[in-house]
């Protein structure tokens, strides 16, 4: 534990009952609020945190950072003759890999803060459900875009010069940002189910590490013995990759992008009720 | 004629094989403080959280000002307040931003959430805390805010689960003072404690609860004489006078003796007989024999009787701690 604040500096505080009473007087309460503005409510819980606990951007930040550099100079003149013809390919791929691995941290965060027992508060409040999870949702969303902007901006000084421009680049990490948002109810339902962070760690560990390394992101799938192939060509995470690819590059695969938001929206409708039958019954 | 804030029957919560409520029946009448006593694991935290509408029942329906909290749990959600044993506050973000985070999810405004919680850090002597993190708080500040944040929507009901527990005594003292103004004010309050003296001092009516099942009811008073008033600790200044002691206070209270190790000390149950005299009358009345006898006495004193006396004559058993309601809790 911290230091603890005692009173002894203050004054001893003497409960009145006038002044209490004064707070409780029955005026008129404020109506419901309606899901979008509690959701917003808890965005706004999770940029005061970030505030609050700056560090926790370190996971959006360096390590983006981390991996680009790593990965383009360790395999850039191997597998295409330089790290700048590398970059191309690479770019899209690792900002994928950065940003689907941040999303496990949605499940952390609402591990702990169950620990913590913030959300029996919050689910002893007249409010729409999902809103606590929708919000922590936001903030994360605001974490995506961030990781996004630092991978694009370390590429463009690397020498990453995408095709598709500005645009594409939006495009690409609008399209990455909205995927995660889904694919983090994963995380958010084992957060809820799991005993402790250790475990959504270990098991969020286990599925990210083969679905981001065994996909395009960093070889040619072409290269690759059948079987491997295979699994390669139904990993989710490809087909994302390969949409942000062709964004990126100013050439968008309509029929990736499909598959895309496809996938989105059946990860939100299974994921989503699923995720909140756990919350319910916690 | 009252109402009823609270009406549970036949309540049930089983986890796995543990019926931590097993057939709860409970009206508790609004407008005053009542009472939940009973040791850990008794199932005081699960019965609270289910009529807070954060656990779902097994078995059994409870209604809350008229309420289903299954079917109506939203209509109960807006009528009660939930303060449990652990604060349930971000430790992260400073105390005002805790009170206006509850204030926009009720509903407020920005603005007016910034000035209902200036209004309850005021009244809960928060105000020079108020800019300072959560995790920085004492013990009792805590609960302080903690209670603020559940008044912030002047719930008619408030669930006060073991408020006191772990706070030193003039924290403590403040939890009660706060106790006192919120049902001066009309609020009820369901507050469960494992000391009968926070119970008898606050409570218009006790409830004993044990192994989640409740095994006695009724006002501190017909509690009291139900077990026995208390316990009279008197401190003689010769050891051999102890056994005519013991004779005389006997005859006097009409119990027998509790051995103590002490040679100069005599403990003796005072039985209560209803409410036409205390229990410090009689002990008065006895002690004035010895006293006449010639027998000196030292010191002196009149015990309530603790949660372990009221157990053993409510069930013929000491209030044991099985140690399961903090994972029932989770």
């Amino acid at each position: 534990m911290t230091a603890t604040t005692t009173e002894t500096a203050e004054q001893v505080y003497v409960p009145a009952a006038e002044t209490i009473g004064a707070v409780l007087d029955p005026r008129e309460r404020p109506a419901r609020p309606s899901a979008l503005s509690a959701s917003l409510t808890f965005g706004w819980r999770a940029v005061l945190k970030i505030k609050h606990v700056p560090e926790q951007l370190f996971d959006v930040t360096a390590f983006p950072i981390m991996m680009t550099l790593m990965f383009t100079y360790l395999f850039g003149g191997a597998l295409a003759g330089s790290t700048g013809e590398y970059l191309q390919f690479l770019l899209p791929g690792i900002m994928v890999q950065s940003v689907v691995m941040t999303t496990m941290y949605s499940g952390l965060a609402v591990n702990i803060d169950i620990a913590k027992g913030v959300f029996d508060r919050f689910k002893s409040l007249p409010i729409w459900r999902p809103a606590a999870l929708v919000g922590n949702l936001l903030g994360d969303v605001l974490r995506y875009v961030l990781a996004s902007l630092v991978i694009t901006v370390v590429g463009l000084i690397l020498g990453f010069r995408p095709a598709g421009g500005v645009a594409g680049v939006a495009a690409g990490i609008g399209l990455l940002v909205v995927f995660s948002f889904a694919f983090s109810w994963i995380w958010t339902m084992c957060g809820l189910y799991l005993r402790s962070e250790k475990s959504v760690m270990g098991v969020s560990m286990l599925v990210l590490f083969p679905l981001t390394f065994l996909s395009n992101i960093f070889v040619d799938p072409s290269t690759m013995p059948g079987w491997l192939q295979a699994f390669v060509e139904v990993n989710p995470i490809t087909r994302l990759v390969a949409a942000v690819r062709s964004l990126m590059n100013g050439t968008p695969d309509m029929g990736e992008l499909t598959w895309v938001f496809v996938a989105t929206a059946a990860l939100l409708a299974v994921f989503g009720p699923l995720t909140m039958r756990a919350y319910n019954r916690k | 004629m009252t109402e009823t804030a609270i009406e549970t029957n036949g309540l049930v919560k089983v986890f796995g094989d543990n019926r931590a409520v097993d057939g709860l029946d409970l009206t508790v009448p609004a407008g005053a403080v009542f009472g939940v006593l009973g040791p850990n694991g008794a199932g005081k935290t699960t019965a609270v959280r289910m009529l807070a509408t954060l656990l779902r029942p097994d078995g059994g329906a409870a209604r809350v000002f008229g309420h289903d909290v299954v079917a109506e749990a939203d209509a109960v959600r807006s009528l009660v307040g939930l303060t449990g044993q652990y604060a349930s506050l971000d430790e992260d973000m400073t105390g005002r931003e805790n009170l206006i985070l509850i204030g926009r999810l009720l509903g407020f405004r920005t603005p007016a959430a910034r000035v209902r919680a200036d209004e309850l850090l005021e009244a809960f002597g928060l105000t020079a805390a108020a800019e300072r993190q959560v995790k920085n708080y004492s013990g009792g500040m805590r609960r302080r805010l903690d209670i603020s944040a559940t008044l912030l929507n002047t719930p008619r009901l408030l669930f006060l689960d073991e408020p006191t527990t772990g706070l030193d005594p003039r924290s403590r003292n403040q939890v009660w003072d706060i106790v006192r103004a919120v049902v001066s004010y009309g609020t009820t309050v369901l507050l469960t404690t494992q000391y009968l003296d926070e119970a008898d001092q606050l409570a218009a009516r006790i409830g004993v609860i044990d192994h989640g099942k409740l095994i006695a009811e009724g006002t501190p008073g017909e509690l009291k004489s139900s077990v026995g008033a208390g316990t009279v600790h008197v401190r003689l200044r010769d050891p051999a006078q102890r056994a005519d002691a013991e004779k005389l206070l006997s005859a006097a209270l009409g119990a027998t003796a509790t051995p103590d190790p002490d040679p100069r000390r005599v403990v003796i149950r005072v039985p209560g007989h209803g409410t036409e005299h205390g229990a410090a009358e009689d002990a008065a009345r006895a002690l004035s024999e010895l006293a006449v006898a010639g027998i000196v006495v030292d010191d002196f004193s009149l015990g309530q009787p603790s949660l372990d006396e009221v157990f053993l004559a409510l069930t013929d058993h000491p209030a044991t701690q099985p140690a399961t309601e903090k994972e029932a809790a989770a």
